[in-house]
């Protein structure tokens, strides 16, 4: 009972996560066709420039202003970047963010050094909220919780109802018709692509105390980030979120079994000694993801509740 | 009647003394230099930056023949060069333990076909579900399968070896030509031996009609349906044999380095690879061997002299995609293009404009990427390229930055305002 | 296709021998995580090494030749390792030192005695000096690999030998990382424990994928339903410092008993909390009574070095009994210094350590220590730091355990 509580629990909370950084990830790869390679690095950005602002001022400042500063750089990135690249392809733009992936992971290892750095929950949410069966629940964690259901709703609240949303969410489905209706698109993109590193910054500003802020922290979100995405489907939020929720549970379910292979599979002769049997449901918790990717790719690869194909 | 009324084609196919130039002189070329080079006595450094040229050289080639040839941008390409160096060190420690089977006859010398076979087959079970696609969910599959497997490969120890990897010896077994494989020298032979073998076998398979349809599918697939061929059976067919060169490179690698580890399965080398080809410019054949070449010297010779030289990378590749989609053999191939054209001195202004910008900006960048590293690793260290003492604190530093690299902007744009010119 | 000739051509201008670079310095390659999960517990081993490497050069260097420690990040990954082992005996390097990674050390340990075997004359070094998976010093053992850091098995018969007078823990939980030495540790102490405390329960036998778990709560809480009473883990670098960091944050309030619990960063994790609750078993702590000397090359070393503490004692040792080897052989030849370094006696602060001539493992006093508030010298400027009291000094030939190792002499 206990394990799935707090599975329940850390399981929301890292799938909430999730879905703020793939939230704008899937903004930008429907509206602009763009596989942003360099998501998570926006998302490390966001936790190194937090820590920077905690150093001399304090989380709070960090946790308004650092996400905006990221948002500003993703829009530069895309003005003077994508946009330049745009006339060579997809591909190309796909290699663009693959190569701004490498370069942010370079210039943040220079900047603030290979290890990790200290950044810190701020002292005043560093206390056990409750405790439960024996365990305390840090208060911060709770503050994640809250923060991104609020992110939730003002994401939802203005999508479904101001104009800005209604026109992001026709150039979501329909890009050159909004273009023909006299929107500035070029303008649209940038702004979703700035606001999408915004909220992937947010992600790295309250995820890189609770995690680990360091250089390979893109490396290690990145790829799950793709995932969610494209087991959401393309061009829906909502499937991002659902599919968020279902890696973040899945992921921290997983490390909670106590059982191996051949707790599970005993019945087709397979015993715990053999190398097969021998392996935990735990130690298979990072490859879920990728396990699930490929077979939502080859039986559905409109994803969960996309209506393009990828 | 002249042969040209009758067979029309012929008079514009190549006659085939120009055959041979283009086609076969190269690959002869090439096997005479890498054969030439143990006369020159180079140190043991230069034949380890030899062998790891060789075995990228064959790996790029092989990534090429998807994303270049046949258009399928791949993040997993290193799963294959893995599985066929897992399946090479496998065979190697097979020949060690020599119980007189078919492997204690089995040449060390010939374990990149061991390897070849491992890619054939791992491309042949994972390319079946992923080729059905192509365009950005073949790249995505492409990813999940390299990071399901390099996430194997540390739970199944027994054959991936788990955090230590697998090691053996390469040198047991019957020698071949000679070569015990123990020295470095030998093992250059070795590596030499397959890169040229590599490298012809790649050239050799552009010229089938396979090879040629893979071109056609990745420029239209609509129209390789229409000529009567299953452009999934063609991506799937080309797959196969990528995955195998792919392998091929991971036998010359289990033999030049004698471990493997999962790690080598994993997004980061498949990356590595991406870049070597994208660098080296994926329209052209020799495209990947010069990325191949100028990343491995970056790897190994400029990781000496700078922390940030994989910044310097990042730079070089970003470059490429905005300015040079055609890469560094684009670069070379169109300045030789334009100086045919124009003549050395129509040619030269430009040109020289050109590079004075590019050479100006860069220096720029370099000063700012070192003076900065060094400040940021606190050890009080300054960058004194020439003797200059470039401190992070003194306005030297700074001026000599913005002036180069304003000045290298605005000759590149001087330049590309008079190639717009001209061009319209 | 005629770019062959010009690739051709950079290639060859690219073939100009180099120059064979000049002996005056005697240098040591330091092959180990310079970045990365386990970057900090590489720098701080590496200032060591140069701390130990500059004291020598105060004196006469070794056999009379100055010291440098020339540094390579090998990223914890074996292959790498070996790229890194490559580049140095290019340049003619002849002693290696590594000791972050086991899985590092095994592949170090293999390519040497390869590189010995193919090149007579050249042959390599190798200085562990933290790396224990005890299979190294048994059916591995290698005529070319001298450890200096007590193994997995030693310090676990430590740790097991303290769990005896402990009678009111009754469940044990193990975690550890997924490679040969985290199975090495569980192994002990599953064994161990079984021939000391029967009565001992072992609740949760736990492997985790080395330096990529983020968040360990779940394993807490996993340990916290388990009923555990004590924890033993051999984590090391930040897969200790996040595990209690994690365990702090639940309120775990059990004894850990830790191999590496001193890693940089893991004591800022702990905090008061984890006082007189935490304890790590080394070859010395910095609180302990010490001859004059020690206590102002420790005060030395944590003068240049602010930002970290001494900890690596077992580096100290290794450089002064290289040196010894050295000046008995009267050269720096490693063959002469492997067969010195046989059998080496040597007395160093805390008491006489010696190295073994049959498996080329050091037999060294080992201290259970634990954290404190009483210290006279703290760690990461916390005022917290380690202790040990009486009946915590484990004598150097009581580690001494059975070897397995037939090592073939070249």
């Amino acid at each position: 009972m206990e394990t799935i509580l707090f599975s329940l629990l850390n399981g929301v909370i890292y799938g909430l996560l999730l879905f703020m950084l793939s939230s704008g990830l899937t903004l930008i790869f429907s509206m602009m066709g763009i596989l942003n390679f360099a998501h998570a690095s926006f998302y490390m950005l966001g936790a190194y420039f937090a820590f920077s602002f905690t150093q001399v001022t304090s989380f709070w400042i960090a946790l308004i202003f650092a996400p905006i500063l990221v948002g500003l750089f993703g829009a530069v990135v895309e003005r003077w970047g994508l946009r330049n690249v745009h006339q060579h392809g997809h591909v190309a733009e796909l290699l663009f963010t693959f190569g701004l992936a490498y370069l942010i992971d370079e210039v943040v290892k220079i900047v603030w050094g290979k290890n990790a750095v200290d950044y810190r929950v701020p002292a005043e949410l560093d206390f056990p909220l409750f405790e439960l069966f024996g365990a305390q629940y840090p208060a911060y964690r709770m503050f994640i919780l809250l923060v991104a259901v609020a992110m939730l709703a003002a994401l939802w609240y203005l999508l479904k109802r101001t104009r800005v949303g209604l026109i992001i969410q026709a150039a979501l489905t329909h890009p050159h018709m909004v273009g023909h209706l006299g929107h500035n698109v070029p303008r649209i993109f940038m702004a979703v692509f700035g606001a999408g590193c915004a909220l992937a910054a947010l992600a790295g500003v309250i995820g890189g105390n609770y995690l680990v802020t360091d250089p390979a922290m893109a490396a290690f979100m990145g790829p799950i980030v793709f995932v969610v995405v494209v087991i959401g489907g393309l061009g829906s939020l909502e499937g991002a979120f659902i599919a968020s929720l279902l890696l973040g549970l899945l992921q921290t379910f997983a490390i909670s079994v106590d059982a191996n292979f051949a707790d599970l599979f005993g019945w087709t002769g397979l015993t715990a000694t053999s190398e097969l049997g021998g392996i935990t449901v735990a130690s298979l918790a990072p490859m879920l993801p990728f396990l699930l990717l490929v077979l939502i790719l080859i039986v559905k690869p409109t994803g969960l509740m996309g209506d393009r194909e990828a | 009647m002249s042969d040209t009324i009758a067979n029309p084609g012929q008079a514009l196919a190549p006659s085939r003394g120009e055959k041979f130039r283009q086609r076969v002189l190269p690959l002869i070329f090439l096997a005479m230099v890498l054969a030439l080079v143990p006369l020159m006595a180079p140190s043991r450094t230069m034949y380890s930056l030899l062998n790891a040229i060789g075995i990228n050289i064959v790996f790029a080639l092989s990534y090429n023949m998807l994303l270049g040839r046949g258009g399928l941008l791949s993040f997993g390409h290193a799963v294959y060069f893995g599985l066929g160096g897992y399946a090479a060190m496998h065979a190697m420690r097979a020949i060690e333990a020599g119980d007189g089977g078919f492997w204690s006859a089995y040449p060390v010398f010939g374990l990149p076909l061991v390897g070849f076979a491992a890619g054939a087959l791992a491309g042949a079970v994972i390319g079946w579900p992923s080729c059905r696609r192509a365009g950005t969910a073949f790249a995505m599959i492409s990813l999940g399968v390299a990071e399901l497997i390099a996430a194997a490969g540390f739970m199944f120890a027994s054959v991936f070896g788990g955090e230590e990897g697998v090691t053996g010896d390469r040198m047991n077994g019957p020698e071949l030509f000679g070569l015990s494989l123990g020295p470095v020298g030998e093992v250059y032979l070795f590596i030499a031996f397959w890169t040229v073998v590599g490298t012809g076998l790649i050239y050799g398979f552009t010229r089938t009609p396979l090879g040629k349809l893979s071109e056609a599918t990745r420029d239209n697939p609509e129209r390789v349906q229409f000529i009567g061929f299953d452009p999934v059976r063609v991506r799937y067919l080309v797959f196969i044999i990528a995955g195998a060169f792919a392998g091929l490179s991971g036998g010359m690698a289990a033999v030049n380095y004698e471990i493997f580890t999962p790690e080598s399965l994993s997004l980061h080398p498949s990356g590595f690879v991406l870049l070597m080809a994208y660098i080296g410019g994926i329209r052209y054949f020799v495209g990947p061997v010069l990325g191949a070449l100028v990343l491995t010297v970056m790897q190994s010779m400029l990781s000496d002299f700078t922390e940030a030289w994989l910044l310097y990378l990042g730079v070089l590749f970003i470059a490429i995609i905005m300015f040079a989609p055609g890469g560094l053999a684009g670069i070379l191939f169109g300045t030789g293009a334009a100086l045919r054209r124009d003549g050395l001195r129509g040619s030269l202004g430009t040109l020289g404009v050109k590079t004075c910008g590019i050479v100006l900006s860069f220096l720029g960048l370099v000063v700012l990427i070192e003076v900065v590293v060094r400040w940021s690793n606190g050890y009080g260290e300054v960058f004194e390229p020439f003797g200059l003492a470039l401190e992070s604190g003194s306005p030297l530093t700074w001026a000599l930055v913005t002036v180069l690299c304003a000045a290298g902007f605005a000759l590149l744009r001087i330049a590309a305002r008079n190639t717009n010119e001209r061009g319209a | 296709m005629n770019l062959f000739v010009k690739a051709a051509l950079a290639a060859m201008v690219g073939v100009t021998p180099v120059a064979a670079l000049a002996q005056d310095t005697l240098k040591i390659a330091f092959i180990d995580p310079l970045s990365g999960p386990f970057g900090p517990s590489g720098d701080a081993a590496l200032r060591h090494w140069q701390y130990a490497a500059d004291e020598v050069n105060a004196g006469d260097g070794i056999n009379g030749q100055k010291v440098e420690i020339v540094a390579y990040d090998n990223k914890i990954n074996p292959k790498e390792s070996l790229v890194q082992l490559q580049k140095a005996l290019d340049q003619g390097i002849r002693y290696v030192v590594q000791g972050n990674g086991s899985s590092v050390a095994s592949a170090l340990i293999d390519a040497i005695e390869k590189h010995n075997r193919r090149n007579p004359g050249e042959e390599v070094l190798f200085l562990n000096y933290a790396a224990v998976d005890p299979a190294f010093t048994n059916e591995r053992c290698s005529f070319w690999h001298f450890r200096f850091d007590s193994d997995a098995d030693m310090k676990m018969n430590a740790v097991t030998d303290w769990l005896k007078g402990q009678d009111d823990i009754k469940k044990v939980y193990i975690i550890g990382q997924d490679y040969s030495f985290g199975k090495a540790v569980a192994a002990a102490a599953t064994e161990m424990i079984a021939a000391k405390r029967p009565d001992i329960e072992i609740v949760g036998n736990e492997l985790h994928p080395l330096g990529k778990v983020k968040d360990f709560t779940p394993y807490v809480q996993k340990m916290i339903s388990a009923g555990a009473d004590a924890v033993i883990t051999g984590n090391w670098g930040a897969d200790i410092v996040l595990l209690i960091k994690a365990a702090t944050a639940s309120g775990h309030e059990v004894p850990y008993l830790t191999y590496y619990a001193g890693s940089l960063g893991a004591a800022t994790a702990m905090g008061e909390g984890a006082v007189g609750r935490v304890k790590q078993i080394t070859e010395m702590n910095t609180n302990l009574e010490t001859p004059g000397p020690q206590d102002v090359l420790i005060d030395g070393f944590e003068t240049k070095n602010s930002d970290i503490s001494y900890y690596y004692h077992r580096i100290f040792n290794a450089m002064e009994m290289f040196d010894a080897a050295a000046t008995k052989a009267g050269s720096v030849e490693p063959i002469k210094v492997a067969m010195a370094l046989e059998g080496l006696e040597y007395e160093t602060a805390y008491g006489p350590v010696t190295m073994r001539a049959d498996n080329h493992q050091i037999l060294q006093p080992l201290y259970m220590s634990t954290f404190s508030k009483e210290v006279k010298r703290d760690v990461e400027d916390l005022g917290l730091g380690w202790t040990s009291g009486a009946g915590d000094r484990i004598e150097a030939a009581n580690t001494s355990m059975a070897t397995t190792c037939e090592m073939k002499r070249p």
